[in-house]
């Protein structure tokens, strides 16, 4: 199990708890949605798996290696190209100069960005752009792949698209991720399972699994995000004065 | 056919049972049929979303309106010259003192003092950016050391640097050194503050990314703070510059004798000395000159070419 949390907390200073008792396992070249409405402490979640912030209580398993991270704005730097900033990473990693020209290379055509490797972010669009982020987190080559709503920002078209890409991806790199979003189609169209976190304090509350006929069959799936969205949906009401 | 299980129908009307499923919602299913179709799919996307590349033409405005601007100026000056209020040697038009830099260049008196304060100058603001650069990152990036003396860098800053001729004189008698010191304690505290608030300026976000790829101090600060901090830094730099050149005109016009040589101040006090009005404005406008063309020369193209890369151009009036 790359990933197990058990009876997780974590409250900032004397406020009120943002996670409280979060129990989850994430199996090997798993992928897993993280669903859940606004300030549910999704992201609060990923930073600590990450190791970015300690928990306040109980515990937690990661590889041993740390996890690469996928931000919702693409973050580049805007000082580098496309090539380079991909390049970075691997430097960061201690990867030799003649291997990191390649292997970024190999990276942009994974993405399907091989001739756009020499723009700067801000010539790229914001799915180029998160797909440069996307290979730049598969640079760091960390068996987990930790994701924080990174399509959020992006129009209808480009996310679908960046859906079926996503999944290429996972396949053909066998990475664990843990995807987080409040979109209950996208948590329903990516994850083999689909965790959803209650709001204030965060624990998860109920999980659905996605089978393959899911990703086929569109009423199937429809099905499913209505019964995810209803179970949500009662999880905010709960919360209404 | 999926039959509807309809145990939702008592909570939300959230989803009616789907009677065919070309017409629902693309997102939730796959959209693509296979790895050929993607690559298609989002290479034209990408080329309906960047924008096409733009060439870049001479604009001739940007030459054009600020040679006229210095036309007009010089008429002004002319014509009040020839209105004939002051008398001619208090206030001389522009050929007298296009005159006198000839004179000047004649004797290889001009060549010799633009050569000296370059050179100083130049030679004073390389050292003080060696030595900023590296307390101002180490400043920006340790807190306790930047609220121990970044309230004393600041207060350096508005401190006129000509205030410490005096000091040097005492302490380093009439030599370069001196001339130096005071160009030191101009640039260095201008160009810290530059890159210090350079470095105030970053996004979080770049730092949270740097730690999240494993950089560890001094990568970070390297790799990730200063190029990230890099615009505010040329505009510390270019202050920098500025400070430098002012204070060395300061100490030259002041500090004048012993082995310091005869730079563009010297000119300048020489001209008060002699009560030569031509040479005393061809020393201010030679100044002026070179502090105008070591900024359209060498930090305009710099600045430029920073945020054009950045992005950061658009819409400016540069």
């Amino acid at each position: 199990m790359p990933v197990v949390l058990e009876n997780l907390g974590k409250r900032f200073g004397d406020g009120a708890p943002v996670l409280d008792d979060v129990n989850a396992n994430i199996g090997k070249g798993e992928f897993v949605a993280l669903l859940g409405a606004s300030g549910c402490g999704k992201s609060t979640l990923l930073n600590i798996i990450a190791g970015l912030e300690a928990p306040s209580s109980g515990a937690l398993e990661v590889p041993s290696d740390g996890a690469a991270f996928m931000f919702q704005d693409a973050a580049l730097f805007p000082w580098l190209t496309a090539r380079e900033n991909i390049e970075l990473a691997l430097k960061l990693r201690g990867v030799g100069k003649a291997e990191r020209r390649t292997k970024a290379q190999e990276l942009l055509e994974l993405v399907h960005l091989g001739a756009a490797g020499d723009k700067r972010p801000h010539e790229l669009s914001g799915g180029m752009r998160q797909r440069v982020s996307l290979a730049r987190s598969l640079a760091q080559d960390r068996q987990l792949l930790l994701m924080d709503e990174p399509f959020a920002a992006l129009d209808a078209i480009t996310r679908d698209l960046l859906h079926d890409e996503l999944e290429r991806i996972w396949k053909e790199t066998g990475r664990t991720i843990v995807f987080v979003t409040h979109n209950v189609r996208e948590a329903v169209r990516l994850g083999q399972r689909v965790l959803l976190l209650s709001s204030r304090p965060g624990r998860v509350v109920q999980e659905w699994a996605v089978t393959e006929e899911h990703r086929t069959d569109a009423g199937l799936a429809g099905q499913l995000t209505g019964v995810i969205t209803a179970r949500l949906r009662e999880e905010i009401r709960r919360h209404a004065k | 056919m999926p039959s509807n299980p309809t145990p939702l129908a008592e909570t939300e009307p959230v989803v009616e049972p789907v009677k065919n499923p070309e017409h629902v919602h693309a997102a939730l299913t796959r959209t693509s049929s296979g790895n050929e179709d993607l690559r298609e799919l989002e290479s034209g996307l990408d080329s309906l979303q960047s924008d096409a590349e733009r060439k870049h033409r001479v604009d001739w405005s940007r030459i054009l309106l600020p040679v006229a601007a210095l036309v007009v100026l010089v008429l002004v000056w002319q014509f009040y010259v020839s209105l004939g209020v002051k008398r001619r040697d208090l206030v001389p038009g522009p050929l007298d003192v296009v005159g006198q830099m000839g004179v000047l260049w004649g004797e290889g008196k001009l060549q010799e003092a633009m050569w000296t304060s370059l050179q100083r100058g130049l030679v004073g603001f390389l050292i003080s950016v060696a030595i900023a650069t590296p307390v101002g990152l180490l400043l920006a990036q340790v807190a306790p050391l930047r609220r121990a003396f970044g309230p004393l860098i600041s207060g350096l800053q508005v401190l006129p640097s000509v205030a410490w001729v005096p000091a040097a004189i005492i302490w380093f008698g009439l030599t370069d050194a001196t001339v130096y010191f005071v160009v030191f304690m101009g640039a260095i505290p201008s160009i810290i503050n530059g890159l210090i608030s350079g470095v105030d300026q970053i996004p979080p976000q770049f730092r949270r990314v740097g730690t999240v790829l494993g950089a560890n101090r001094l990568q970070m600060a390297l790799q990730v703070v200063l190029p990230a901090a890099l615009p505010g830094y040329l505009g510390g730099l270019k202050q920098g510059w500025a400070f430098s050149w002012r204070s060395l005109m300061a100490a030259e016009i002041i500090a004048v004798g012993g082995t310091i040589g005869f730079g563009l101040g010297s000119l300048l006090d020489q001209g008060r000395a002699l009560s030569d009005m031509t040479v005393v404005m061809s020393a201010i406008l030679l100044i002026l000159g070179v502090g105008i063309l070591i900024e359209l020369l060498v930090f305009a193209p710099i600045e430029k070419r920073l945020l054009r890369r950045r992005g950061l151009l658009a819409g400016s009036t540069r």
